[in-house]
């Protein structure tokens, strides 16, 4: 079983941090095929949030093929993300430290190769939408 | 679906002083909604009105399709501070709800009163701030309303009893489904527990909608000072800020932000409060005057 958190300075809508706890769960194997998410109603007893708000994150997990919900019985993880993770990470993540060796390389510091790869990954995401 | 709160031209008068003057405003039913607004905005008359305890001067108001009047068994209500009667005692308290609501549900007031922890021979008067919020919750949902109405519950609660207050109302909503209106200071509460946003500024609605909706279509943009701002169609500035060299605007736009001049940031519910708060009224013409 997993335990939710609200940070409510991030600005990122309670329902998505709730779908991004669980994905992240899941990558990570915390959460694993057959495991039972907490009841809407747990979990807004536990940290006092909207119970239409975890209805909703569950719904947009369920559309994504993750969990499944079984009437009268809770909401069951259906798929994991954990497997072959590492594999696909290595290659990416060589890559990305190269790139960053050269932004280093030339001249840029912390928050300036931070706010390029934002920027770049922005524009990037919105080209896709 | 009829909506839980439908209000046309809504006025309260006392004598020479308007509490609510030609409000408007229609609130979906089956949702937490959260009703915030400066000091004197009229969201105590607004609540007042709504369960029936003061007539309306002018205007219309229907709760949950039918005009509200006082001690209905489908509105449930909690007064700012949670008063209770100090001299009785909480199983008082119980047996008063059981005697005037042919609704009571009196098992589920006895297990909130067991859960939350209350002494029912103690005197409510000796109760904590807590604890007399969380025995006003349990008598106005025992009634089992349509529609629960809470006037700052928690605003003079320590953060532990506050927290303790909004995990036993969502609990209970999310057992029944009942609509809930609350308005409250404590934008960081509401955007944890409501799924609906009402700013009322001066009796009139500056923004309504669906919390995630207002989060996602709101952004801060900073960037060169332009003169005048446009950014775009679709585009609407909510409230703007200029410097010699510097614009930085809240705007809200369900398209993203194309101009890659201006740096985009998102916005917390708190942001978007504010900047509705301050961004209306006579701060935001003097400048528009200023510049003709």
């Amino acid at each position: 079983m997993i335990e939710f958190h609200l940070d409510s300075r991030s600005g990122v809508a309670p329902y998505m941090q709730l779908i991004q706890q669980v994905r992240h769960a899941l990558r990570l194997g915390v959460l694993n095929e057959g495991d039972r998410l907490p009841t809407v109603k747990e979990v807004v007893g536990r940290i006092a949030i909207n119970p239409n708000t975890v209805s909703k994150a569950y719904r947009e997990l369920e559309y994504e093929g993750l969990v499944q919900a079984r009437p009268g019985l809770g909401t069951f993880v259906t798929r994991t993300l954990a497997g072959g993770v590492q594999e696909r990470h290595e290659p990416l993540k060589r890559d990305l430290d190269r790139w960053l060796a050269a932004a280093r390389e030339a001249g840029l510091d912390d928050e300036s190769i931070e706010a390029l790869f934002l920027s770049a990954f922005r524009s990037f995401s919105e080209a896709r939408a | 679906m009829t909506g839980a709160l439908i209000a046309e031209g809504l006025t309260k008068r006392y004598g020479r002083r308007t509490a609510l003057a030609d409000c408007t405003l229609a609130v979906p039913a089956g949702h937490v909604v959260g009703l915030v607004g400066p000091n004197g905005a009229g969201k105590s008359t607004l609540l007042q009105l709504a369960c029936g305890l003061l007539d309306p001067t002018a205007g219309r108001i229907e709760v949950l399709g039918a005009k509200p009047v006082s001690g209905s068994p489908t509105i449930g209500f909690v007064a700012q501070d949670t008063p209770v009667y100090g001299g009785m005692t909480v199983a008082d308290h119980l047996r008063l709800g059981a005697h005037l609501n042919p609704s009571w549900d009196h098992a589920f007031a006895e297990r909130r009163i067991a859960q939350t922890g209350l002494d029912p021979a103690q005197k409510a008067g000796r109760l904590s701030g807590g604890q007399r919020a969380q025995l006003a919750l349990t008598v106005a949902a025992a009634k089992r309303p349509g529609l629960l109405l809470l006037d700052e519950p928690v605003a003079a609660l320590d953060p532990l009893a506050r927290r303790g207050f909004l995990q036993g109302l969502m609990e209970f909503t999310a057992e029944n489904g009942t609509s809930v209106i609350m308005s409250s200071h404590l934008v960081a509460d509401l955007e944890r527990v409501c799924d609906y946003l009402i700013v009322l500024v001066g009796s009139k609605v500056r923004v309504a909608g669906e919390v995630d909706d207002l989060l996602s279509s709101h952004h801060r943009l900073a960037g060169p000072r332009r003169d005048p701002v446009d950014p775009g169609s679709g585009v609407h500035v909510v409230e703007e800020s200029h410097t010699d060299r510097q614009s930085t605007l809240v705007v809200r736009s369900t398209a993203p932000i194309d101009d890659p001049s201006w740096q985009v940031d998102r916005l917390g519910l708190e942001d978007i409060v504010l900047a509705y708060m301050s961004g209306s009224g006579a701060g935001r013409d003097r400048v528009l005057e200023g510049r003709r």
